[in-house]
């Protein structure tokens, strides 16, 4: 099939970027996303010009690398799949496809379609941990977790921190990101004891990072490729509140 | 030189106790005064960089990734192996250790993999602590599963995440590690050389990728947690940054290189489609549980199928060859995966592939299905239901289980797993070789070390599945943190390294020339062609199976591919800045070189054993023929310069306490 892409060129943080045009005559409908954005990289290369920059590495969906808004969403049309695992398949002949960066204050662009995500392993920095060092641990069965409950903690767990919340976000907010790690952390036995530590600490480093607020939109989850719920950002709150009141560490 | 693995002496059950608590420790006021140098955050760089910073030492952590946790250990699906027995099936640590020889087709230290089998427990362990939410029963105990070449049920998971999972964990106590100041991190900063002042492994050369810049980083001592080298097929199913340079520049200093040509080629993987196609998917061995692998009897069928004239339904159950049922009934579908990879290829070459390509046999969960289905029936206290009903039931027991694998199978073929059989091909996916490191993990090279899937250490001619996880996490939490003191004790006195000194200024300078040097060939090729040529060489030649015949002539296609790769190669962009195209034209230069070693450790081998099948050495049934009393040694290729022979070292291997035995899963 045919396909003109509108991507977005700019070639590092400072300068100043636009959409260029690009017309692609031959693209194969089991393709990925991301192969045939190297067939036009090779198609530049060719002609000596440069490559788009744009992240991913393991191409299954689960690295969390790969970004990209695709006809202004994040990672594409298709819920719950990353931009790398997106096939050409639900796309058409003729079609035209607009591919830019992630947009947030938090993210800034370092070139063409690549964004810096170092706020969120700051989040995880102030918080988003077991404060257990190696050879401390007991016996693992010697804490039984119930099945829902690990499962729960599990779903939480699975985020693979792409950042496609925050960029689906209008407020560019992190809750989602956050809360994913709140909770899966404080759903576990092994987690609550510093439930309370963590989720201030964490809060207050989304905070300085300059994320948004949450006015409810739940954008996010709308776009999160691997299905994180809001029930989390609920979570958090509940957990936050909570800690508010307690904490003598505020 | 000699090659000594120095494992301590004494009996197999009690070296690595008592071994350890001789280790010279190094006291916590000078564990300050030393910095480490880890390259690689994925399990094993992720593990050892937390725990040597809980230790007290200065730790400086590198990778080429934006975030420590996206290093390639996050696709790792199925699970990891513990020695628990929690099932009470008969499982313990010596079982672990056997099966793992035995699956290694004894081409491992005894040694070591005693030592992993026996810290295998404690991983399982510190794992739930951090809070990794592993896959659990009604009663809130762990669960496990099965994998390949074992009759136990050993095997740890969370979902099909398994690696995400650990990975996970490992990363949360880095990053507390990063928040108490014990560890440095470098995102985006590749290692493109290693620095050796006075023989000893005492810094690296980093390329800041965002910026270009080269950075001298010097400590006491450097560990490589650098993953595997399967990439140098192009298609495999390693993440696509993954590469050989850390490991193969050391080679260039100096490490030896230790059996590359062991390279795992795993039979449960998403067939090729096309031309343009960057990487293949796995399917996890898991599925192997309930999934049973066939082709047709008759080669009408398999072209009515390739054809699209028929499917999979349309073969009646008689006219179907359970082939791995067949020839290997102890184990059935569950056989290792070199086993099953070949039994694969066979049935493709007597024409009985499904796939357009020819190549590609089924993986059919029906049965499973049915079984799930009626079981869970059963326990409903439903009776008298439809086929339809135990179908859905089962569907549902299936989905649980493999949910994850099933939807991405779905989205990269389009076809739906649940109604039609996955259909399946082998793919390279793991490498053994590795750079040769002794008991201590440490490489020739005195003060560097590797862990992880980038040292040779402990998997032999062919890893057993969840054992990769396994070993990674071993090797940075409960091994190499003890283990480098038998560098550093005698390193306290050291000051701190000077990054400025002359071997840190000309090594710095030696990469600056080679960069300049790719930058300035202006040839007419993408640096992505060349690895794609390479990649098909080394896959016809150099992969499921290999002959004396189609080494040399492979070993002549490379020298010719990577003399035109400097004279026709194109790197757009500048040195100077974020550059991607660079990044893997310094890659490929390095996959080029190792390559050839591979292919040179192939022919050196003239036996077939796990991953490497010689055609010349099989049995009348076709299965691999060893050959125990030539070729029971590790080979250790040492760099002898640039289009220089490399000089093979042995290692011979010692088995005080398992028999060499024919590898037998019939
Ligand atoms: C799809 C898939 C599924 C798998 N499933 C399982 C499973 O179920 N069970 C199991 O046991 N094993 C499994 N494996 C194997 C296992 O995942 C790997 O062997 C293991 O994770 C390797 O871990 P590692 O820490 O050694 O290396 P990696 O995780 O590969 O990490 C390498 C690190 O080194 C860094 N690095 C590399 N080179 C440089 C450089 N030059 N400069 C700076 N940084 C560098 C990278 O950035 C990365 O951080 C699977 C493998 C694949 C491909
Ligand atoms: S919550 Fe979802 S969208 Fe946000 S980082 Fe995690 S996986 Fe990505
Ligand atoms: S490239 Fe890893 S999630 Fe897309």
């Amino acid at each position: 099939m045919k396909l003109t892409l509108k991507v977005w060129r700019q070639k590092d943080g400072q300068a100043k970027g636009k959409l260029e045009t690009y017309v692609l005559d031959d693209v194969n409908s089991h393709m990925s996303f991301l192969e045939m954005l190297d067939v036009l990289n090779e198609q530049l290369i060719a002609k000596r010009e440069e490559p788009i920059a744009f992240e991913h590495d393991c191409r299954e969906g689960i690295c969390g690398t790969c970004s990209l808004v695709i006809n202004g969403q994040p990672h594409g049309p298709m819920q719950k799949t990353t931009t790398c695992q997106l096939h050409m398949r639900h796309f058409n002949d003729g079609d035209t496809i607009v591919i830019e960066p992630y947009r947030a204050v938090a993210f800034p662009v370092l070139k063409d379609l690549v964004v810096d995500r170092a706020a969120l392993d700051r989040i995880i920095q102030a918080g988003g941990f077991v404060s257990v060092s190696t050879g401390q641990a007991q016996d693992a069965n010697a804490i039984p977790v119930e099945k829902d409950q690990a499962s729960h903690a599990f779903d939480a767990a699975a985020c693979i921190g792409c950042g496609a919340c925050i960029a689906a976000c209008p407020n560019s907010s992190a809750m989602l990101f956050t809360s994913a790690k709140v909770s899966h952390l404080a759903l576990l036995p092994q987690g609550k004891v510093e439930a309370k530590r963590r989720v201030l600490n964490m809060v207050k480093q989304m905070d300085l990072e300059g994320f948004g607020n949450c006015s409810n939109i739940t954008a996010c989850e709308a776009e999160c490729p691997k299905g994180i719920s809001v029930e989390n950002i609920a979570r958090m709150n509940r957990e936050y509140l909570s800690a508010s009141f307690t904490s003598e560490e505020l | 030189m000699k090659l000594d693995g120095k494992v301590p002496a004494g009996p197999l059950a009690e070296k690595w106790t008592k071994y350890r608590s001789t280790i010279p420790l190094v006291a916590p006021n000078n564990k300050r005064r030393i910095d480490i140098i880890v390259v690689g955050s994925g399990l094993a760089g992720a593990s050892a960089a937390a725990t040597l910073g809980e230790l007290g030492y200065n730790v400086k952590c590198f990778t080429f990734h934006d975030s420590p946790r996206r290093a390639h250990s996050i696709a790792a699906q199925g699970g990891i192996n513990a020695a628990k027995n929690y099932r009470n099936d008969g499982d313990s640590v010596y079982r672990l250790f056997y099966d793992t020889i035995k699956g290694g087709d004894y081409r491992s230290r005894e040694g070591n993999v005693h030592r992993l089998a026996e810290v295998s427990t404690s991983i399982i362990d510190q794992a739930v602590a951090q809070g990794v939410p592993f896959a659990r029963e009604y009663g809130g105990l762990l669960d496990n599963r099965s994998f390949g070449g074992v009759q136990v049920s050993r095997t740890f998971y969370a979902r099909g995440q398994t690696g995400q999972q650990l990975l996970i964990g490992a990363y949360q106590s880095l990053s507390r590690q990063i928040s108490l100041g014990s560890v440095e991190m470098f995102n985006r900063h590749e290692m493109i050389d290693l620095v050796k002042v006075d023989g000893k492994a005492r810094g690296i050369i980093a390329r800041n990728l965002l910026t270009g810049e080269l950075e001298r980083h010097a400590a006491h001592t450097v560990v490589l947690a650098t993953g595997g080298y399967g990439n140098v097929f192009y298609l495999s199913t390693n993440a696509m940054m993954c590469n050989v340079t850390a490991a193969w520049r050391s080679v260039r200093r100096g490490a030896y290189m230790a059996n590359p040509c062991f390279t795992q080629i795993h039979p449960t993987c998403i067939p090729q489609s096309g031309e343009y196609q960057s990487k293949l998917t796995l399917m996890s061995e898991s599925l192997r549980n309930d999934g049973r692998v066939w082709v047709p009897k008759n080669q009408e069928d398999a072209k009515a199928i390739r054809e699209g004239r028929k499917t999979a339904l349309d073969i009646p159950e008689d006219q179907r060859d359970y082939f791995l049922e067949r020839r290997y009934p102890a184990f059935g579908n569950l056989v290792p995966r070199d086993v099953a990879s070949r039994a694969a290829k066979v049935a493709c070459d007597e024409g009985l592939g499904v796939a357009p390509t020819g190549l590609a046999v089924f993986l059919d969960f029906s049965a499973a299905i049915e079984r799930y289905g009626k079981s869970k029936a059963h326990a409903t206290g439903l009776h008298d239901v439809s086929a339809d009903k135990i179908r859905e039931l089962g569907e549902a027991v299936v989905e649980e289980k493999y949910g994850n694998l099933f939807e991405m199978y779905e989205k990269i073929t389009g076809e739906n797993p649940y109604k039609l059989p996955m259909k399946i091909y082998p793919a390279v996916h793991y490498t053994m070789g590795g750079l040769w490191v002794d008991y201590n993990l440490m490489t020739n090279v005195p003060g560097l070390f590797a862990a992880g899937e980038c040292n040779f250490s402990d998997h032999g001619a062919n890893r057993l599945g969840a054992s990769a996880l396994m070993q990674g996490l071993a090797d940075g939490y409960f091994v190499l943190p003890y283990t480098i003191g038998t560098f550093l004790a005698d390193d306290i006195r050291t000051p701190r390294i000077d990054p400025n000194g002359p071997e840190f200024m000309k090594a710095e300078q030696e990469t600056r020339d080679r960069i300049q040097q790719l930058m300035s060939v202006g040839g007419k090729q993408s640096v992505e062609s060349f690895h794609r040529r390479l990649g098909k060489i080394m896959w016809d030649y150099c992969g499921m199976s290999r002959n004396a015949d189609g080494l040399k002539t492979a070993r002549k296609m490379i020298r010719e591919l990577r003399a035109e790769f400097y004279q026709d190669v194109f790197v757009p962009g500048s040195a100077n800045d974020f550059n991607p195209e660079l990044e893997k034209a310094l890659r490929v230069a390095d996959f080029l070189e190792m390559g050839e070693l591979m292919i040179l450790d192939a022919l050196d081998r003239q036996e077939s054993c796990g991953g490497h099948f010689r055609e010349e050495y099989q049995t009348p049934e076709g299965e691999a023929l060893r050959d125990d009393a030539n070729f029971a040694y590790v080979s250790a290729w040492e760099y002898k310069g640039w289009e220089e022979e490399p000089e093979l070292h042995k290692e011979e291997l010692v088995f005080e306490n398992v028999e060499l035995k024919t590898r037998s899963y019939k």
